[in-house]
């Protein structure tokens, strides 16, 4: 219910824990962002939604700079993750990515132990000693409300797992590093309603530490889980509100025709 | 209303919804007329079918009732659309209890037939033919999802509630005067109460058509006109008040 974005004493006025300042993308010369200033306020939720190709992923990709893996793809504007430029060149692009956690639309476990899908990621920042590793790992699985259907098999392949359970080890697996902002890129497109209620709940949970930015082309995932929502359309960001009026009394033509369904 | 949906059946549904309230509106408008007929000209027999007439009424708000509940648990309405199909719930709701006023005003009508005539029951009709003009013009402007016209009928419940003063004032003067009259003028006082809350209603309707369009609650102070709560008529003054006097039948 839009309580859990009423009710919390939110205003627009949050701190900004990630802001796009005239952020523009580009990919093999297509202008796929055109100048997007969106603030991410810090331990909100923020739903980013917009038909397929308004830019939605490619914005997510640019707040942690997924985007630098593949080539021809240029970004102009600012990224202030508090209040630093993330686009600017002397970035670490490894701590951003740490500080900055990604979940994709279709799990993406290692293939290995559920113990290691978790493990490896901190192994590659921290040298713990055993005992600390496999406190890390409990913490982040219960984080991630996976501890309980798992902690009998922490030895069997993360691949085993059903699709809710793989999404879950994939957040967890991202809580394991300790990021501030979480980002997901339609986490729940993959699976069944209790996974993704459980995805949603976790989302929830996860918001009193956490920064989370989601992707969704399910608007009512969008008006359930979040606290702001962003509506894009042909790489231009049309209207940021508070998610409740969004979604009952939006001022944008375009924004209304999308979320009722009259987009043609 | 805005551009069609994409999925054309959601479009026929909301049509549907729209038209069930109309139908609503016009009977609600019937039932109001036919009570003030069954007043003003002392028809008993329209008075019981008007009463009859009621369970129309009440079937079409368990129609609205069950297809606004299909829609929202079906389509998830959003904006405009959730808005439009609430505000169907909250109208049909307030048109269903004007019949029940327009019911109540029948049933007296018929005790009231059994006694001599009351020369103040010219006015209680003329009160229901306003409010009967306002519920027209609310029930326009929501099929016109016209705001500012619902704007406009909410102002006019103002009339409404100066004309149920000045005729709470005239009933309890002829009750002063002849104790004989205390009946039917308890009957068409009540009757105008019924009618003064039919117009409440309809202001009601106003504020829904206002929020379904507007997507804001109309926040202007509206006049509060009923005083009759603090209406104290002192007998040895009566000459001395305002008693437009009813045409009387």
């Amino acid at each position: 219910m839009i309580d859990g974005n009423a009710g919390d004493g939110h205003d627009m006025n949050g701190r900004e824990k990630v802001a796009a300042r005239n952020l523009s993308f580009f990919y093999n010369g297509h202008r796929a962002l055109n100048r997007i200033s969106l603030p991410i306020y810090e331990r909100r939720v923020t739903a980013i939604i917009g038909p397929s190709g308004c830019g939605k992923s490619t914005l997510l990709r640019v707040l942690n700079r997924i985007y630098d893996l593949y080539p021809n793809q240029r970004a102009e504007g600012e990224v202030l993750l508090d209040g630093a430029d993330i686009l600017s060149p002397r970035q670490d692009v490894n701590l951003l990515r740490a500080k900055v956690g990604m979940v994709f639309q279709k799990p993406t476990p290692f293939p290995m132990t559920i113990y290691d899908n978790i493990a490896f990621g901190m192994r590659l920042y921290e040298r713990l000693p055993r005992a600390e590793m496999d406190e890390r790992v409990e913490s982040a699985l219960r984080r991630a409300a996976l501890w309980d259907e798992v902690k009998d098999k922490l030895g069997a392949g993360g691949l085993d797992l059903s699709g809710g359970q793989q999404q879950r080890l994939c957040i967890a697996r991202t809580i394991a590093l300790k990021p501030e902002v979480i980002l997901l890129d339609e986490p729940c497109s993959a699976l069944d309603p209790i996974s993704t209620a459980k995805i949603e709940e976790l989302i929830d949970e996860l918001k009193s530490d956490y920064t989370i930015a989601i992707v969704t082309h399910n608007m009512q995932q969008a008006a359930r889980t979040s606290n702001f929502t962003a509506f894009m359309y042909l790489g231009e960001l049309i209207e940021f509100d508070r998610t409740d009026t969004i979604f009952t009394n939006p001022r944008e033509k375009r924004t209304q025709d999308y979320i009722t369904g009259r987009f043609g | 209303m805005a551009s069609e949906h994409i999925v054309k059946s959601y479009d026929d549904e909301l049509k549907h919804l729209k038209a069930l309230l109309s139908r609503m509106g016009g009977l609600v408008e019937a039932q109001i007329a036919d009570a003030m007929d069954a007043v003003g000209r002392r028809d008993s027999e329209l008075a019981r079918r008007t009463v009859d007439n009621d369970a129309k009424i009440d079937t079409l708000e368990r129609e609205v009732d069950a297809s606004v509940v299909r829609m929202l648990a079906l389509r998830q309405p959003m904006a405009v659309d959730l808005r439009s199909i609430l505000a169907a719930l909250k109208i049909s709701s307030d048109l269903e209890r004007i019949g029940d006023y327009a019911t109540n005003a029948a049933k007296r009508a018929i005790a009231l037939n059994q006694m001599p005539a009351a020369r103040p029951a010219g006015s209680v009709p003329r009160m229901g033919r306003l409010v009967q003009s306002i519920v027209k013009d609310v029930l326009d402007a929501y099929v016109d999802g016209d705001a500012d016209k619902a704007v406009a009928v909410w102002r006019r419940d103002e009339e409404v509630d100066e004309l149920y003063n000045s005729l709470f004032r005239e009933l309890l003067t002829y009750m002063m005067e002849d104790p004989r009259n205390i009946t039917p003028c308890t009957h068409l006082l009540f009757m105008a109460k019924n009618i003064e809350r039919m117009g409440d209603h309809a202001t009601n309707v106003a504020e829904t058509v206002y929020f379904q369009v507007r997507g804001q609650p109309l926040k202007a102070e509206r006049p509060k006109g009923d005083s009759t709560s603090f209406t104290v008529i002192n007998p040895d003054a009566k000459s001395g008040q305002d008693s437009k006097s009813g045409q009387g039948v």
